[in-house]
C-alpha cells in the first residue's frame, strides 16, 4: 500500500548513500583526482569558476567532482562555498590591455601589431571524433615561438583614439555588488555586465544567437577576442599603494557594432564588452552581444526583442536561480495540490448538474408537446 | 588511424542527390530560397556549412577547387576547408582563380572575372533578405510570395533620410531577374556589380537555416536602390601597397600601436598575379591615423 508518510528522514540518508555510490561508480575504474580535472577538462572548471563567480581551479575541479560532471549543481556548490568567504574590498582596474596574451583574434583587421594569435582553440580543427584519444595518447609538445614584446594596447583603443568609436564612459563612483545588494532595475552597466558575467552561458548564447537572426540586431564584429593572464592588484589602506595579489586568466572580448548617429553627433561606432574568468569565448562574445543589446534605449535605439530588455534578461540569467525554481517542482506539493484537486472535483459536479438540469428540462417540454 | 572511411567528399550519395535537388530548383527559380535537409558538418554552424555541403554535393575528381575567406586563400577558414576537401575528396586545390572549376568563398567574389563553367559557391550566414526587417519566417516567406518588397524600400529610404546615404556596406540587398529580392551574402558593396550577368554559375549555401539558393549564368542582377539615389558601388581612397591596384578592394592592417596603417589587395592571387606581372608597390611608409 503506498502511503509514505512516515521514514522521511531515512530515505534521504539512503539516497545520499546512493548518491555518493553512483558517483564513484564502479571501483576498478581509478578515482577522478583534482588535476586531473583541472588539467584535462580545464574550460569546464573555467565555466564554473566564471559562473560560480570565484577564481579557484582547485575548488572547481572539486565542486565538478561532486557534482558528477554536472556543471551547473558545480556552479551551485561554489557559490555556496563562496557566500561564506568575507569581502575585504574591490580591486584596482584590471588592464587587460597588459595581459600577457595567450590568444588574440581580430575579426575586424586582418593583421595588427602582434599579429593573428590563434592559440589553443578548436575553430578551426575539423569535427572528426579521434579515435586515437580513446587510448592512451603520447601528445608530443606543442612549438612555442618567443613571446610577442610588440606592444597592442587594443583594437577598440585605437578606433577610440581617431574617434571610430563611442569612448567607454569612465564610472568613479563605487562598483556595485549584486551578490551583496539586492539589483533594481533599471540597472547601471556594472551590475548588468556582473550580472551577465555569471549568467548562463546556455542562457547568453541563446539571446546573443536571436540579436544575430533578427530579434534586436546590432550588426557585430568580434573587434578583438583576447585570452591570457591579467595581473590583479588591490590598494592596501593601510600602505597606501597598490599591492599585487596574483593573476587570472580571463577571456575578453570587445564587440565593434552598428554605428549611431544624430544632428548633433558624428556617426561612429558602438561597443559590447564580454569579460569571462578562463578561456570561454563563447560565453564572452554572447555577453558582448547581450551588453550591447541592453544598451538599446540608451542609445535611442527601437527595443522590443527579448534580449534587449533588461528585466527580462537580467532576472533569467542566472542558471543556480533558473534550476532551483524549475527544480523545486518535484518539492512535495500535496497540500496545494489537494485543494485545487477539492475545487476542480466540486466545478465538475456542478457542470454535469447543469447539464443534467437541462437535459431534464428538455424532456419534460418535449413530454408537454 | 581508426577513423571510419568517409564517402567521396564527405557526405554520403543519398544526401549529395537531396542537395543537388535543391539546387536544380534554385537554378530554376534564380533568387528563390529553396529549403533542404542541411546536415551537421564536421565544422562548426557559421564556418561555412551550407557552402561545404554545396561544394560537396557538386564536387566531382576532375574539378579544381579553390577556397577563399575575405578575399584570401590563405586565411585560417579557407585553408581549413581546402585541407577539408582534399582530405576528403582528393580533388586539386588551387589558390589561382582561372584555374578552379569550383570556387568557394566567403565574403568576396575574386576580382578576376569569371568564366563559363566555373561555380563560385557563397556560404551564406542569414539568407533572408527581409530577416532585419521581420524576424518570423512565416512572414517574410510570404512577402517573397506577393513580392511584398516595400519594407526594404522603407529601411533604404530611412537611411538616405538619416545619414544622406543609404547605410548598408556589405550584404547589399539585390533583386534577382526582375523577381526575388536576394541576401548577397555578406559580400562587400564593391563585389555587388559583379553578381549580373556573370559568365559562372553562382550557388549560396546557407546549412544552419537549411536554405540554397543560386543565380544562374548570365541573370541579371540589380542592386536595390533609388532614381534619384542610384546604386553607388564603393571606391577606395588608396591603392594597394603591395601590387600598386586601384582597382581591387583593399584590407586596412594596422601595424603599429601608434595607429599606423597600411591597404592591401583582399583577393590575394589578384595581387600576386600583378606582383609576379612586375606590377609594383610604389614604396611607401605606412599612413598615420592620428586625430582623423
Amino acid at each position: 500500500m503506498y502511503v509514505a508518510v512516515k521514514g522521511g528522514e531515512r530515505a534521504i540518508e539512503n539516497a545520499h548513500a546512493l548518491l555518493a555510490d553512483v558517483r564513484r561508480g564502479d571501483r576498478s575504474v581509478p578515482e577522478l583526482t583534482l588535476d586531473q580535472i583541472d588539467q584535462q577538462l580545464a574550460l569546464g572548471v573555467d565555466r564554473v569558476m566564471s559562473e560560480g563567480s570565484l577564481y579557484d581551479r582547485e575548488l572547481a575541479a572539486l565542486a565538478i567532482k561532486q557534482a558528477r560532471g554536472d556543471l551547473i549543481e558545480a556552479v551551485f556548490l561554489l557559490r555556496a562555498y563562496r557566500t561564506t568567504l568575507p569581502r575585504f574590498g574591490v580591486s584596482e582596474p584590471m588592464d587587460t590591455g597588459a595581459m600577457t596574451i595567450r590568444r588574440r583574434i581580430s575579426a575586424a583587421f586582418k593583421d595588427l601589431p602582434g599579429g593573428q594569435v590563434l592559440g589553443p582553440t578548436f575553430d578551426y580543427t575539423h569535427r572528426l571524433l579521434d579515435h586515437d584519444l580513446a587510448e592512451c595518447d603520447d601528445v608530443a609538445t606543442a612549438p612555442a615561438a618567443p613571446a610577442q614584446t610588440q606592444p597592442f594596447r587594443s583594437v577598440a583603443e585605437l578606433l577610440a583614439r581617431g574617434g571610430l568609436i563611442e569612448e567607454e564612459k569612465v564610472s568613479d563612483g563605487e562598483v556595485g555588488d549584486l551578490t551583496r545588494e539586492p539589483l533594481s532595475f533599471p540597472a547601471n552597466r556594472d551590475l548588468r555586465l556582473q550580472n551577465l558575467a555569471r549568467g548562463d552561458e546556455g542562457f547568453l548564447l541563446a539571446l546573443a544567437y536571436s540579436t544575430q537572426r533578427g530579434y534586436g540586431r546590432n550588426h557585430p564584429f568580434a573587434g578583438e577576442i583576447r585570452y591570457g593572464e591579467v595581473a590583479v592588484e588591490f590598494f592596501a589602506e593601510e600602505i597606501g599603494f597598490a599591492v599585487p595579489l596574483g593573476s587570472v586568466a580571463l577571456t575578453e572580448c570587445q564587440s565593434i557594432n552598428q554605428f549611431t548617429g544624430s544632428a548633433t553627433q558624428a556617426p561612429r561606432f558602438t561597443r559590447g564588452y564580454g569579460l569571462v574568468f578562463g578561456q570561454s569565448e563563447r560565453k564572452a562574445m554572447s555577453m558582448a552581444l547581450v551588453d550591447r543589446a541592453l544598451r538599446a534605449r540608451e542609445l535611442g535605439e527601437e527595443a522590443g526583442a527579448p534580449a534587449q530588455d533588461e528585466e527580462f534578461v537580467l532576472s533569467h540569467s542566472d542558471n543556480v536561480q533558473a534550476t532551483g525554481f524549475v527544480e523545486h517542482l518535484k518539492l512535495p506539493h500535496y497540500v496545494d495540490f489537494q485543494s485545487e484537486l477539492g475545487l476542480l472535483r466540486k466545478l465538475r459536479a456542478e457542470f454535469f448538474a447543469r447539464e443534467k438540469s437541462v437535459e431534464d428540462d428538455a424532456a419534460m417540454q418535449d413530454a408537454a408537446e | 588511424m581508426t577513423a571510419p572511411v568517409y564517402n567521396f567528399a564527405y557526405l554520403d550519395e543519398q544526401t549529395k542527390r537531396m542537395i543537388r535537388r535543391a539546387i536544380l530548383k534554385a537554378i530554376a527559380i534564380p533568387g528563390y530560397q529553396v529549403p533542404f535537409a542541411s546536415r551537421e558538418m564536421p565544422m562548426p554552424y557559421g564556418w561555412g556549412t551550407g557552402g561545404v555541403q554545396v561544394t560537396a554535393s557538386i564536387l566531382g575528381p576532375e574539378d579544381v577547387l579553390k577556397v577563399i575567406d575575405q578575399g584570401s586563400d590563405d586565411t585560417t577558414n579557407a585553408a581549413s576547408i581546402r585541407k577539408f576537401f582534399s582530405r576528403t575528396a582528393g580533388v586539386r586545390t588551387t589558390t589561382s582563380t582561372q584555374e578552379a572549376t569550383v570556387i568557394q568563398t566567403r565574403h568576396r567574389i575574386p576580382e578576376k572575372p569569371l568564366t563559363e563553367g566555373q561555380v563560385l559557391v557563397y556560404q551564406v550566414p542569414i539568407p533572408e533578405p527581409l530577416r532585419f526587417l521581420e524576424p518570423r519566417e512565416t512572414e517574410t516567406r510570404r512577402m517573397h510570395a506577393l513580392s511584398e518588397y516595400g519594407l526594404m524600400h522603407v529601411k533604404l529610404y530611412e537611411d538616405i533620410a538619416r545619414h544622406g546615404h543609404i547605410a548598408t556596406t556589405y550584404a547589399y540587398p539585390v533583386k534577382v531577374a526582375e523577381r526575388y529580392v536576394m541576401d548577397p551574402s555578406p559580400i562587400p558593396k564593391f563585389d555587388n556589380p559583379k553578381l549580373s550577368n556573370c559568365p559562372a554559375l553562382q550557388l549560396f549555401g546557407a546549412g544552419r537555416e537549411k536554405r540554397i539558393y543560386a543565380i544562374p549564368p548570365y541573370t541579371q542582377v540589380a542592386s536595390l536602390d533609388f532614381e534619384d539615389h542610384p546604386f553607388e558601388p564603393y571606391r577606395h581612397d588608396a591603392q594597394c601597397e603591395l601590387c600598386g591596384a586601384t582597382d581591387s578592394y583593399l584590407d586596412e592592417v594596422i601595424t603599429d600601436d601608434n595607429g599606423s596603417r597600411m591597404f592591401v589587395c583582399s583577393d590575394t592571387d589578384y595581387c600576386e598575379a600583378r606582383r609576379a606581372m612586375g606590377d609594383g608597390a610604389r614604396p611607401s611608409a605606412a599612413t598615420a591615423e592620428h586625430g582623423s
